[in-house]
């Protein structure tokens, strides 16, 4: 942590700005330091893409979680402990080699923030926003992603405060997998649409 | 019209590409995570809605040339200026959220669902028409579908209006829908492509 003799002279204006912003707060008594400490630290260690990881592989492997998580995605996410902020209202879409979900916030960066945890860069961005829902194939070749022509494209916008997650198709070659071992093949990426879950290492003989 | 949101990007021309980043990247300079902190910690205080939050953001008027925190931190400024908490004396003291308070804070979250008071008026499969005016507030029907035809996919429930919260003016719950359009019915083509969006009944007549 900084003190209040640190050397301001190397900080850039953005830094000096956001430490004048919340020495002023903390001064005011409006935010306990210790808890923006801790508001980082849970996105950053404990609220991510693993989360989301966890509920596709389950509804891989079981049938009746998968049905639940499409039919009511929000209780059946929350049974796996993932609730809460950003994600108080779930829906959950599933790829098929019929149609291919995508989701996006076209008007700011909306995501499911306990199943994904905080956006990567490019899903709040000006290219990804404009240019998802009007030429999805373009985006997903961005990412190096090649679908095939006969499969429909499905974008969700987030416009609301309904947040999405993809289930991804499970990879071929994933039978005797155990779960976290699926989990471990489910990219962020993914669950929003612009990528494909990862296919499993080949079995050694 | 004095309203303007610089943030309904939507198909709007846009010729850089999309440039993926790793999973565990979340943050490029040291104050990112600071502004992330003090947006959550300040919007737990209840100053704002989470509407009034998207408001201030994307009526920043270089919202363009800024990168997301830049956005949040001008918009954290913007909101604090408004609360009426930085005069001295301040109008309003917001009490902070306690670190104890964090985990459980976040668990809840703030959903945004009401009891109905009334019946919806659309349901599953009807065609409907979105409304065309934009309106001179805050408001989350994009522009690439306005005036468009579209068909109710699901009946969500009843939800906070963001159009009202955005002002100030309460919460005002309205049933909300998710509507999918056609490709072709937005862009003129479109090959095998539907996009929806989650439409406040106020957004949507009957076609």
């Amino acid at each position: 942590m900084s003190t209040p003799d640190d050397d301001h002279s190397e900080l850039s204006p953005l830094e000096i700005r956001v430490r004048a912003l919340e020495s002023a707060l903390v001064e005011k008594g409006y935010v306990d330091p210790a808890a923006l400490d801790l508001l980082i630290d849970t996105y950053q260690t404990q609220i991510g893409p693993r989360n989301g990881a966890q509920v596709v592989a389950r509804a891989w492997r079981d049938a009746e979680f998968r049905a639940w998580l499409l039919r009511d995605a929000t209780p059946a996410i929350a049974s796996l402990g993932f609730t809460g902020r950003a994600g108080e209202h779930m829906i959950a879409v599933e790829n098929t080699s019929e149609v291919h979900n995508i989701v996006v916030c076209t008007l700011c960066s909306c995501y499911p923030w306990p199943v994904l945890g905080l956006p990567p860069t490019w899903y709040k961005s000006a290219p990804y926003r404009s240019r998802v829902v009007r030429d999805p194939r373009g985006v997903l070749r961005d990412f190096g992603v090649e679908l095939p022509e006969a499969t429909a494209i499905r974008i969700w916008d987030s416009t609301a405060e309904v947040r999405y997650l993809v289930i991804p198709m499970r990879p071929g070659g994933s039978v005797n997998l155990s779960e976290s071992e699926l989990a471990a093949l489910v990219t962020r990426d993914s669950m929003i649409g612009t990528g494909l879950a990862l296919t499993p290492p080949p079995l050694i003989a | 019209m004095s309203y303007r949101s610089h943030a309904d990007l939507g198909g709007c021309t846009e010729s850089r590409p999309v440039i993926p980043e790793p999973e565990g990247e979340l943050f490029h300079a040291p104050w990112e995570p600071r502004v992330l902190a003090l947006s959550l910690a300040m919007g737990a205080t209840g100053l704002w809605t989470i509407d009034m939050a998207r408001a201030a953001r994307e009526t920043l008027d270089d919202y363009a040339s800024l990168t997301y925190y830049e956005i949040w931190l001008g918009g954290l400024e913007k909101l604090l200026r408004d609360s009426g908490a930085m005069v001295e004396p301040p109008i309003a003291r917001p009490a902070p959220l306690p670190a104890a308070a964090v985990a459980g804070v976040l668990a809840r979250g703030w959903p945004a669902s009401r009891p109905a008071q009334g019946p919806a008026r659309f349901s599953v499969g009807q065609s409907v028409r979105t409304i065309l005016k934009r309106p001179d507030h805050h408001t989350r029907l994009p522009e690439y579908a306005r005036g468009k035809r579209g068909r109710i996919e699901r009946v969500i429930g009843v939800h906070v209006f963001a159009d009202a919260s955005a002002q100030g003016l309460g919460e005002r719950p309205e049933w909300l829908y998710t509507v999918a359009f056609d490709g072709a019915e937005l862009w003129g083509a479109g090959d095998a492509l539907t996009v929806s969006v989650d439409a406040w009944e106020p957004y949507l007549e009957s076609e």
